[in-house]
């Protein structure tokens, strides 16, 4: 191994205050105006054969979480350690060998497939650029792992529409499992889906984690498809973690107010009438003028003093282990 | 059925898309009643032909493919399908308002949205300019706009989605409807805006009495926010109910099985139940039921296999298409069969 290997005490990815900030240009110059901070001091570790859920509304940078640590964006600072590698100043090849243990599944079924390829061909593709299997080997891998995914081998030969969003979404999950991939990044996977077709793909996933022993990260805004899927679930607001917890913690006892807002935001079928859940009013700031102090303070019932200056960290629930939250009011 | 309390009633009808490839009947044979004052929600998977349903309403059905070939709309006592153009587009927009998923391609971006408010109001009451803008502005504060007098004059882009969805609404409230025709007017917003909207329609409801279609694919919104429910598979109705009843007691497999296969909150298993294979395109809907692949009794009766069950009434207030549900043997389709190939040997009802 060479210099760039860190120790990681059973981790497969360790994410450190990670953030990703876009320039603003402006002007006829291309000056630059100012920072979008889409991903703003996010840290979070993933045990090996686990599952880490980030949830958050849209704009919150959650996906952006997500191309930070494969390097499809550049992150500002902060440190992304995938199985001993530092991942943001990998060069060359190891960023190739990277990309072989990390893989993405997408969440838009229909664009994310080149309408041009066979079946076979994209999912033969990654294997194609990392050389590794070649001949006829790599067709019989194909056809194997189309049957896994519940798909027929004799498939191979076909284009992307003749398939509906369910069975392309099975397509997308053997394109990411052709590598052998340690880590499998989903990013709403499901979300595009019919409900019919929802659980499917959930069931699917977790099949095949236990077989291949897989490690996700798994990105989605649907709370309750979080708390079934995933070990740990990480709460987003505005480029930061707001609360993390074991799901079950998570779930059962929610701290941070905005946690609770989207849990009693969702419309639950075996919650019977809609009642007054308490006024939560007001939408996500502009995050191109975010508020000063915690950021969720301009919708929080209980924001007063120090919410409006100062930006509370993350920290860990002195009465409960593994429970993080970030507010001064919890 | 003639209630002097229903609003709207649908009778029989079909909607088919005279394709290249064949007749797609996106819609078949549907017919349902709402209630003055209720929210009464269309629920199913893409594709089943909810939204066409409403277009069918609207008399939007994208011409010359699409065409209702049979049935009548009722609306109070006008059949809509008999209306010359020009009545039912004084109608549309007017007594019937309709309010779509994404607002942002459904508002036009050169035009302030008080201009686009003013518009609709001026084309359907007779209001100068300066009295519809008053409206407009009071329109907006009615849909939880905060400082209305400023947003009249902003585009659509200055907005944020949930913002925009609350100026469709305004727009669709302005000429004081009977019915709000709400296609999927959430699915394209976060959760926490959502509920905003969903309380806000209920609210205007309130005040109104106006009646609402939802038409969505959430069952959570459903059972939450809604009063009546029909759940659409492939084309057709397959159970209709009163929203607790239907998730209570689900009759029909279909919306049992999409009940079992969502995932709920605190309440942790291990796999989902799911429901087999994937929802039939129009062009080659199966024989029989239309969910009889799909279904756990189904799949193997002969019955189910070869002949579409109707919708009948199996309890007051509650009908559903299905040869298995509790209470469908007392209908005449049944005994009909039953008299012709004798008694039908039911297949185990174990799922």
């Amino acid at each position: 191994m060479n210099r760039n290997t860190v120790s990681t005490n059973g981790y497969l990815l360790k994410v450190e205050d990670l953030k990703t900030y876009f320039l603003i240009k402006k002007g006829l110059l291309r000056r630059t105006a100012g920072f979008i901070k889409a991903v703003d001091g996010v840290s979070f570790d993933i045990k090996k054969g686990q599952t880490l859920g980030l949830v958050g509304e849209s704009g919150c940078g959650k996906t952006t979480v997500a191309r930070s640590i494969v390097r499809l964006v550049p992150a500002t600072a902060g440190e992304v350690i995938f199985d001993r590698i530092n991942v943001l100043s990998a060069d060359k090849n190891e960023l190739s060998e990277l990309r072989k243990q990390i893989s993405l599944i997408f969440q838009d079924p229909f664009s994310s497939l080149n309408p041009r390829m066979t079946i076979g061909n994209i999912i033969a593709e990654p294997l194609k650029v990392q050389r590794a299997v070649t001949g006829s080997e790599l067709t019989e891998r194909v056809a194997v792992l189309l049957s896994r995914v519940g798909l027929s081998a004799d498939h191979i030969n076909r284009y992307p529409h003749e398939f509906s969003g369910g069975q392309r979404q099975r397509i997308g999950v053997a394109r990411a499992l052709v590598t052998e991939p340690k880590l499998v990044i989903c990013d709403e996977p499901v979300s595009a889906l019919d409900v019919s077709i929802q659980s499917q793909i959930l069931n699917l996933l977790k099949d095949l984690q236990e077989e291949f022993g897989l490690t996700f990260l798994f990105i989605a805004h649907d709370l309750t498809v979080v708390e079934f899927f995933c070990d740990v679930t990480a709460v987003m607001y505005m480029g930061k973690i707001v609360e993390r917890a074991t799901s079950e913690e998570l779930y059962r006892n929610p701290i941070h107010p905005y946690t609770r807002a989207l849990m009693s935001a969702i419309p639950r079928v075996a919650g019977g009438r809609h009642t007054a859940k308490g006024s939560f009013g007001g939408e996500v700031p502009s995050i191109l003028n975010p508020p000063s102090g915690c950021p969720f303070h301009p919708r929080c019932p209980l924001a007063e003093g120090d919410c409006l200056k100062l930006m509370p960290e993350l920290k860990e629930k002195s009465d409960s282990t593994g429970h993080f939250v970030a507010c001064w009011k919890c | 059925m003639d209630d002097n309390n229903i609003l709207l009633s649908l009778e029989d009808v079909s909607t088919y898309f005279f394709t290249e490839e064949g007749v797609a009947k996106a819609v078949q044979g549907v017919s349902f009643s709402i209630k003055k004052g209720r929210m009464f929600a269309l629920v199913g998977e893409s594709g089943c032909g909810k939204s066409v349903t409403a277009l069918s309403i609207m008399r939007l059905v994208p011409a010359p493919q699409g065409k209702i070939v049979s049935g009548e709309i009722f609306l109070g006592k006008r059949d809509l399908l008999q209306l010359s153009v020009k009545r039912m587009r004084a109608i549309r927009g007017n007594k019937i308002a309709m309010i779509f998923q994404e607002p942002m391609t459904s508002l036009n971006p050169v035009y302030t949205v008080g201009n686009q408010i003013v518009e609709a109001i001026r084309l359907h009451q007779r209001k100068s300019a300066s009295q519809a803008w008053a409206d407009a502005i009071e329109m907006l504060r009615k849909a939880g706009i905060s400082d209305p007098e400023q947003r009249v004059r902003e585009y659509p882009h200055q907005m944020s989605g949930g913002m925009r969805q609350r100026v469709m609404i305004a727009m669709a409230i302005s000429c004081r409807p009977t019915l709000l025709i709400a296609d999927e007017p959430t699915t394209a917003l976060d959760v926490t805006i959502q509920a905003q909207i969903l309380d806000l329609l209920g609210e205007l409801q309130e005040q109104s009495e106006m009646s609402i279609l939802l038409i969505t694919h959430d069952l959570g919104v459903v059972t939450e926010r809604a009063d009546d429910v029909a759940v659409m598979y492939a084309s057709r109705i397959v159970e209709v109910a009163d929203s607790r009843k239907i998730f209570a007691e689900p009759l029909h497999p279909y919306t049992q099985g999409l009940l079992k296969s969502l995932p709920q909150l605190g309440y942790s298993a291990k796999r989902l139940l799911t429901i087999p294979g994937t929802v039939p395109e129009p062009l080659h809907f199966p024989t029989g039921c239309k969910f009889h692949p799909r279904c756990p009794i189904g799949c193997s009766d002969k019955r189910c296999q070869t002949i579409e069950p109707p919708m009948r009434a199996v309890q007051p207030e509650r009908r559903v298409a299905c040869w298995y549900a509790p209470g469908y043997e007392t209908n005449e389709e049944y005994k009909e069969y039953e008299s012709k190939y004798g008694k039908h040997k039911r297949v185990s009802t174990e799922g």
